[in-house]
């Protein structure tokens, strides 16, 4: 059921990135292909020209950043699946791991990727929400360069991102430090899995008290966001059910709220607390387990 | 009875074929020469067409053809079966008022998704691309969505040539209800509403269209249930003998009643295969018109009133209902109707029971029987009930159901039912035994006591299978079969019934086994081809077994008969001396190899005098009564306070389906037929926009059960046999479905019910739930 269009498979990034500066708009990247085709089958996308990243080297590991520390950086082809098993990813951020191993069901994660998941931009995927928590940056190639994008950012709406037409996601970084006090909760659609709220919390503990802390949702809004207002209010506080519970009323208000038949805004906006205030306890709970 | 076999838990010899990718559905059917049609499906719910430009689609390269209304004009009789009515009426479902309904939109449109034009193309990528360059104009006409809202005066209509919505008013009394209403310490009354479900198969449908000239022979491979059923249907509507038609249904992958008769694509591929002959023509649906097309099942809303005594009795039942048939209804959802009105009175002896059933044409897709058909919706309405009796009556909700079992069988209802054989306390004390009642609720109140939200729920229920006498269907409701053994002992058996997953083919080879003295291994089922067998009624209504199975165990009588005068005469003695043991025929000390028999028979030697040659015997076998089953099923639920979101915690199971072939298939059946009841109680519905659109097309939105949130099932059976065949086997395959939902729904309800809840409809989204807490206990 896809429409005709020009397959290509090129050798190298720089061929790649030459195919999208000649094509333009015209041109769609093709990593694991869970979003792009089903809205190929669907008539939903119709790119005349098909750039699939599969011979491309170099963007199929997951690689310790140069400068030390516990970052990492994740290619642009790594599936959710060798997130989820990589040692690397367990040892350094076992979130990371745990959210990649959640992710649709075992053929899904098989082909799936994290760059192509974010490029994709779904409002409702759950890596947003972690990534924003962890401070993670895309890196973005093209013929005119590289930059680095932080998810936030990178995810400007519902199946829209920052990306320019000849850029590509070459990896995602992921540059620590990473916390052990770190949890991911989420209410999920019944139907597809994804997330109606997901909120991603990575604390610095120093014993009960949250010295830093970080909340990403997803799933509520167009955009994932960072709840800053609940991440102020704890900051530097005790993580008591009680302050917890306070900190995350009303954290999405303001915002304009998805609403469809699976959730209503208002619904959502609880369930968004409610799932923060899970993931920060949970949180909170394994960084005092492993302290 | 030799039931050495039968009653044994034989693993599904269909499995292997099924596991390994080696089975062939009808997409996997390979054709040299074949085109691939492709259906244009209106956007509108409602709405006139005013022209169809289809030039630029037919100049496109690849085409073969592009098709509407005018071309099937004097080439397509109608669906409805040659010599019954269109709707049944009596004792077949109430007779309705059904319009036409043409295989390709006849100047109006009357759901979103129906067929308007038909593209004929050398690739199925060709047709999707004429099919975007066909230009139709549409003028948008007001739609009747809501079924209640559609009977009122004034309301849109679903189809501009009729007055009214109706499509039909159906009535069941008996007892008198008035003076049981009238008597009544107390009136329980609950409104209810069930929400239209997708069947959902695994295997959307299709169909493979081939029209040989030389022959005049329509063959067509398709996705059904009952392919007897269709090809009836494909030669009256083509103006043909029914020698002319095949029908053949290769492997199908589930159905659930969606693949009950013709449908309009297939009448369109039926036509077409003669105007493009010799070129066969596939037609393989995608799954979001696999949401938007075949029939949905148990939109209904309604009341039910208990008349009850202050001890728990239940005086009298009232119920009316509302169904939604969408834009055509066909006799599949009638039956329902009829059905459902059977069962007014549940499990329980009432001696009064009044009926009134409305069924209303709206712009959505047509409705149909979905497994459980009727008798889901009714069980669901009195178990409801029964629970808000006990609540209102400070009763046990066990001992008022208990209360209330029929005492003797045959039973016969004030809704009309007449149930065979059955033994309610049996399966509810062996439900209350395998969840262990008294822990449960002890359980259930401690962490009440600590602030949860938990509840048990429970619901016993009777289904009405086997269908059935054939003086109560349109199509009759018997079943054929044949069984033949070869010269080297080889067994064929050959049924009418089109098992598409339930693995009658084992259950059939056990029957058959246990009658010739082999394995069942040795036993070869063919079904599901018109060409194969004589006739056939097809599989639904958990008949497969009981009216199938019962076919194929006579016919193998007839041939084991056949063999014992055979053996008797090369033994000396008279056939009824001669015993059949393993694979011998043995009389005293004398005794000759079923081999040997088969030989003697094929060789047409030796044989009694007058006796044909041969061993080939066919049956059609009419049951002597619809068949019963009943039992009981205990949920065990808890609410997230915080979310609303229900989880199931426990779910218990005591079904009895009378005499089981091969209980393994029984329990299969109520494993699935639970989590479908399931689904129909926390996820499933078919959600229309306001403009009539579906929202839930496809399954990012439509919500099915997943093992990731359902509970452990533990199930056990009774066997309490039917008289109304030989195995003494009622039926298995819907009684899940029906008993879950109830169950489901006691349960949350159960569990909100120290907030002061009383009634929840399914399916019990999160968000529902979530609201009730909201109001009922704040933010």
């Amino acid at each position: 059921m896809i429409p005709a269009l020009e397959y290509r498979t090129p050798e190298s990034l720089e061929e790649a990135l030459d195919l999208l500066e000649r094509h333009g708009e015209e041109a769609k990247v093709l990593a694991g292909g869970h979003g792009l085709i089903p809205a190929l089958k669907l008539r939903l996308a119709a790119p005349r020209v098909l750039v699939d990243l599969r011979r491309v080297p170099g963007l199929s590991s997951i690689e310790p950043l140069p400068e030390g520390g516990d970052g990492f950086v994740v290619g642009a082809l790594v599936t959710h699946r060798e997130i989820e098993v990589s040692p690397l990813v367990r040892a350094r951020c076992p979130l990371l791991a745990e959210v990649a191993g959640a992710i649709g069901d075992a053929q899904v994660r098989n082909f799936g990727t994290l760059a192509g998941s974010l490029c994709h931009a779904d409002p409702a995927a759950d890596y947003p929400a972690v990534l924003l928590a962890l401070d993670a940056e895309a890196v973005v190639a093209s013929r005119r360069g590289e930059r680095r994008v932080s998810a936030g950012e990178l995810v400007q709406g519902v199946f829209e991102t920052a990306l320019e037409p000849d850029e590509i996601v070459r990896s995602v970084r992921f540059p620590g430090p990473h916390f052990a006090a770190a949890a991911y909760s989420k209410a999920r659609q019944a139907a597809s899995g994804f997330a109606l709220a997901g909120a991603a919390a990575h604390l610095k503990l120093d014993g009960r008290r949250a010295t830093d802390i970080a909340v990403g949702i997803t799933g509520v809004a167009a955009r994932p966001f960072r709840a800053a207002g609940v991440e102020d209010a704890l900051r530097g506080q005790e993580l008591s059910p009680e302050a917890v519970e306070a900190a995350v009323r009303g954290l999405a208000a303001g915002r304009e709220l998805t609403s469809d038949i699976h959730a209503s805004a208002e619904y959502r906006a609880r369930l968004a607390e409610v799932h923060a205030k899970r993931a920060i306890l949970r949180a909170a709970e394994r960084g005092s387990a492993g302290a | 009875m030799v039931r050495k076999h039968a009653g044994q838990p034989l693993r599904r010899l269909e499995d292997p074929r099924l596991l390994t990718g080696a089975a062939r559905y009808v997409d996997d059917l390979r054709f040299a020469d074949l085109l691939h049609v492709d259906f244009l499906r209106s956007p509108h719910a409602h709405a006139l067409i005013k022209s169809i430009d289809a030039a630029a689609a037919r100049a496109l390269p690849g085409v073969a053809g592009v098709f509407t209304h005018e071309d099937l004009r004097g080439r397509w009789g109608g669906f409805p079966v040659p010599g019954a009515p269109p709707a049944g009426g009596g004792d077949g479902g109430p007779a309705a008022k059904d319009p036409p309904r043409p295989p390709l939109a006849d100047g109006e449109v009357c759901y979103a998704g129906q067929p308007v034009a038909a593209v004929a193309a050398e690739s199925s990528e060709v047709a999707r691309d004429a099919l975007e360059l066909i230009d139709v104009r549409y003028e948008p006409l007001p739609a009747a969505l809501d079924a209640a809202a559609a009977l009122e005066a004034g309301a849109p209509r679903a189809h501009a040539s009729l007055p009214d919505n109706v499509a039909f008013r159906w009535e069941r009394k008996g007892g008198d209800t008035e003076e049981a209403f009238r008597k009544a310490d107390r009136v329980v009354r609950v409104e209810i509403r069930t929400e239209r479900v997708v069947p959902c198969p695994l295997e959307p449908r299709g169909a493979v269209a081939r029209w040989l000239p030389g022959e005049d022979e329509l063959t067509v491979w398709t996705s059904t249930q009952s392919p007897h059923l269709v090809r009836a249907q494909l030669a009256h509507g083509l103006g043909l003998p029914e020698s002319r038609v095949r029908v053949a249904a290769p492997e199908v992958g589930g159905a659930f009643g969606s693949k009950l008769g013709a449908c309009a694509e297939e009448a369109v591929l039926a036509v077409l295969a003669r105007l493009l002959a010799p070129r066969p023509l596939k037609w393989i649906e995608a799954r979001r018109e696999s949401m938007a097309s075949p029939p949905h099942g148990r939109g209904q809303r309604g009341a039910l009133e208990l008349a009850l005594r202050s001890d728990g009795k239940v005086l009298g039942v009232r119920y009316e209902a509302v169904l939604d048939l969408g834009a055509w209804s066909g006799p599949s959802a009638h039956l329902a109707a009829a059905l459902a009105g059977s069962m007014a009175c549940g499990a329980y002896a009432v001696p009064a029971a009044s009926v009134a059933v409305a069924g209303v044409l709206t712009n959505k897709a047509p409705a149909g029987g979905c497994r459980g058909a009727g008798r889901a919706e009714m069980a669901y309405a009195i178990e409801r009930a029964m629970d808000l009796a006990a609540a209102e009556l400070e009763l046990d909700p066990v001992e008022v159901r208990r209360a209330n079992f029929p005492r003797s069988f045959p039973h016969g209802t004030a809704a009309g039912a007449v149930y065979d054989s059955g033994d309610y306390a049996k399966t509810l004390d062996r439900v209350l035994e395998l969840c262990d009642m008294p822990r449960l609720r002890a359980e259930r109140d401690a962490r009440r006591r600590r602030g949860e939200l938990v509840g048990i729920g429970l619901a016993t229920y009777v289904d009405l299978c086997g269908p059935g006498p054939s003086r109560a269907l349109a199509a009759g409701g018997w079943e054929a079969a044949a069984v033949r053994v070869g010269p080297a002992g080889a067994v064929d058996v050959f049924t009418g019934a089109c098992p598409h997953g339930q693995g009658q083919e084992t259950a059939f080879a056990q029957l058959a086994a246990d009658r010739l003295g082999v394995s069942p291994e040795d036993v070869r089922v063919h079904r599901g081809d018109t060409a194969l067998v004589a006739g056939g009624g097809g599989t639904f209504g958990s008949r497969g077994t009981a009216v199938g199975g019962s076919a194929v165990h006579e016919a193998a009588r007839r041939v084991e008969a056949k063999m014992r005068r055979i053996a008797g005469a090369a033994l000396g003695v008279p056939a009824e001396y001669v015993e059949h043991a393993g694979r011998r025929f043995v009389a005293g000390a004398r005794s000759i190899a079923y081999e040997e028999v088969c030989h003697r028979a094929h060789r047409g030697v030796e044989l009694p005098e007058g006796l044909e040659p041969g061993l080939e015997a066919a049956c059609a076998f009419e049951p002597r009564s619809f068949t019963f089953p009943f039992g009981a099923h205990v949920c065990l639920a808890s609410v997230d306070r915080e979310t609303g979101e229900p989880r199931l915690e426990g779910y218990w199971a005591a079904d009895d389906c009378g005499r089981a072939v091969n209980p393994l298939l029984a329990e299969g059946q109520a494993h699935g037929g639970i989590v479908q009841g399931i689904g129909q109680a926390l996820l499933e519905r078919a959600a229309y926009d306001e403009a009539g659109q579906l929202l839930t097309g496809g399954f990012l939105d439509y919500a099915l059960p997943r093992a990731r949130g359902l509970p452990w099932l533990r199930c056990d059976r009774t066997e309490t046999p039917t008289g109304a065949n030989p195995l003494g086997a009622k039926g298995a395959g819907e009684a899940g479905a029906i008993a879950a939902t109830p169950a489901v729904v006691n349960a949350v309800v159960d569990a909100l019910s120290i907030l002061g809840v009383r009634h929840l409809d399914p399916p019990l989204l999160p968000e529902r739930i979530w609201r009730v807490l909201r109001e009922r206990s704040g933010p």
